[in-house]
């Protein structure tokens, strides 16, 4: 004699098995999202503990009750944080414009001009892709040594302006609008020039955003570049800026102004990418990796 | 449409300037300069062709040092991440509450400089005078002695390395997995549902094949990135990398090129480039093992 199926327990099993399951999801994601946060809080939290305080604690305190602003006074009147940021800010504006007018310009050509060598052309195009930037920059550094260029805004600009990959994603873009507003525009008797800015550049808007904003975190991060072709204090951008004043600045016991500084850096980008972060990732998604 | 050959070259004509001037010139450059003996970079001479750059990079125990940081830092790095990340996305695309918000956060990481979160993961490891540090705070609790992570031995720093490592080509991973995952069609875990096959069963059979693409995708990618690490090294570690034990190929290089040890740009492309056939030859490696096990529909 077997008891008829119990369908509610059977159910009931099934239900808090896919609960469980849910809860270690959540509990794994929510210990990444920790992961993550947490060198953030971090910084905040050592930006605002005032110097004697931090070195007092042998055992850190995961909080303060008593915030001062006094590290970030340091950070800017110590060290030339500020000349820093606005040396970044110029590098910055000026590589990304320089971008994106060398990359409109090409994306036009081999979207919508039609001449001799072009698929030949575009194929090599895309070909240099594939060259790491580690090859080239040992000869880039001895022509720009050469050329004089060395601690000055041209030497640190010029070889960062070029991405081919944008190049490409724009092309892609452009080659999406349709021929027939190009005749239109033609026989209004619009020059090439001005179908660009007035028709082409409006209807492409979000790629343009996209990959302005793109390049402005490869250029608000760089490195290598600029260490190796600025020792003068006075180009340093914020990346060269924060490893001299880890090795020479503030001293090195003084990490809550460290941190101050480190917070002044990171803050600009942050809120950039809260602002922009679904074009950000969209963006990322279609092809960009890091470095 | 009419052919406009001048005008086309002359709207191409910036781009083809930058890419000659910093792409095309020093990528052929730099095969010359590995092959110049004896090249002062302040007269512009050398004094033969041949193969010595290369052995002396070889022979020189600090880029020996360097290839073994960075093959450890990819053999560890590369499948952590990536096994990580796909548990991570595999999470996420599991929820619909939080789930933008998980995703944001975990994209974090990729915006914000390296450098400067870096020194913020030294000062977590870093055991100083004044305090054990919160790393060691934490091992502590498990009864673990404090270890210094960023001044201390070998295989701590290498630990820190790999971690912070992990942390920052997460974001990347996370993402293009999300998204690929997403793209699965329903249909076939209905199918799989229906026929009661196991969760894991439908992981291995069905996930793991529709999302191969990316998923080798990532790991080239992957290993390209981390033969290619060096930032991440200075900002846990400082610039002077060799007297760390810590540098990388890529920081070898630098360091040949530019800083304490540096002007020998014939020594740097020699480097530069066994790097790059390394690379060259473990991406063909997963190609050939991708064809078997990749399905492209």
């Amino acid at each position: 004699m077997t008891r008829p199926t119990d369908f509610e327990t059977i159910e009931k099993k099934a239900r808090l098995r896919s609960r469980s399951i849910k809860t270690v999801t959540y509990a794994l994601l929510a210990i990444w999202a920790i992961v993550v946060l947490f060198p953030f809080y971090w910084m905040l939290l050592t930006s605002v503990k005032s110097y004697s305080a931090y070195s007092s604690e042998y055992v850190p305190k995961f909080y303060t009750l008593a915030p001062t602003f006094q590290n970030y006074v340091d950070a800017f009147t110590t060290v030339p944080l500020a000349d820093y940021f606005l040396n970044t800010v110029i590098f910055t504006v000026a590589t990304t414009a320089m971008m994106l007018v060398v990359t409109v310009l090409a994306a036009f050509a081999f979207a919508r001009l039609d001449f001799r060598g072009k698929d030949l052309a575009f194929t090599l195009f895309l070909a240099l892709m594939m060259i790491p930037s580690e090859l080239v920059i040992i000869t880039n550094f001895v022509t720009i040594t050469d050329l004089e260029l060395r601690n000055t805004f041209m030497g640190l600009i010029l070889p960062s302006v070029t991405s081919v990959f944008y190049i490409y994603l724009l092309r892609e873009n452009f080659a999406q609008i349709p021929d027939e507003l190009y005749y239109a525009a033609k026989v209004d008797g619009t020059s090439d020039l001005k179908y660009l800015t007035k028709v082409m550049i409006p209807i492409c808007r979000p790629t343009i955003i996209t990959i302005t904003i793109l390049k402005v975190i490869e250029c608000w991060n760089s490195y290598v570049w600029p260490r190796l072709i600025t020792d003068e204090e006075a180009y340093f951008l914020v990346s060269n800026g924060i490893q001299e004043i880890r090795e020479n600045g503030f001293g090195r016991e003084n990490i809550p102004a460290m941190m101050a500084a480190v917070v002044v850096i990171s803050v600009p980008l942050i809120i950039i990418f809260l602002i922009f972060h679904k074009k950000i990732m969209e963006g990322v998604a279609r092809g960009g990796t890091k470095g | 449409m009419e052919r406009n050959n001048m005008k086309a070259w002359l709207y191409l004509l910036p781009a083809i300037l930058f890419l000659g001037a910093f792409l095309v010139y020093p990528l052929i450059d730099v095969f010359i300069y590995s092959f110049e003996e004896g090249y002062n970079s302040a007269s512009q001479t050398y004094h033969g062709v041949g193969l010595y750059n290369y052995s002396y990079v070889l022979h020189d125990p600090y880029f020996l040092q360097a290839v073994k940081n960075t093959f450890i830092l990819v053999i560890f790095t590369v499948p952590i991440s990536t096994g990580l990340a796909l548990l991570i996305s595999a999470g996420l695309n599991s929820i619909k509450k939080l789930k933008e918000l998980f995703q944001t956060v975990f994209f974090l990481p990729y915006v914000t400089n390296t450098l400067a979160v870096g020194l913020v993961f030294m000062i977590l490891f870093k055991k100083t005078p004044y305090s054990d540090g919160l790393m060691n705070l934490i091992l502590g609790l498990f009864g673990m002695g404090p270890v210094d992570f960023i001044d201390g031995p070998y295989w701590a720093k290498m630990f820190v390395l790999c971690f912070y490592t992990v942390w920052v080509v997460m974001p990347f991973k996370i993402l293009i997995l999300t998204s690929a995952l997403a793209s699965v069609k329903q249909d076939y875990y209905n199918a799989a549902k229906i026929d009661g096959t196991s969760r894991l069963r439908t992981f291995t059979r069905i996930t793991l094949p529709m999302i191969s693409p990316s998923l080798f995708y990532l790991i080239i990618t992957g290993f390209i990135g981390a033969f290619k690490a060096y930032s991440d090294a200075v900002a846990l570690f400082g610039t002077n990398l060799n007297a760390a034990e810590m540098n990388t190929i890529v920081g070898y290089v630098y360091d040949m090129l530019y800083g304490n040890s540096g002007g020998y740009p014939s020594y740097a492309s020699a480097a530069a480039i066994i790097l790059f056939s390394i690379v060259l030859t473990i991406t063909c490696i997963n190609l050939l093992i991708s064809r078997k096990h990749v399905h492209y529909s």
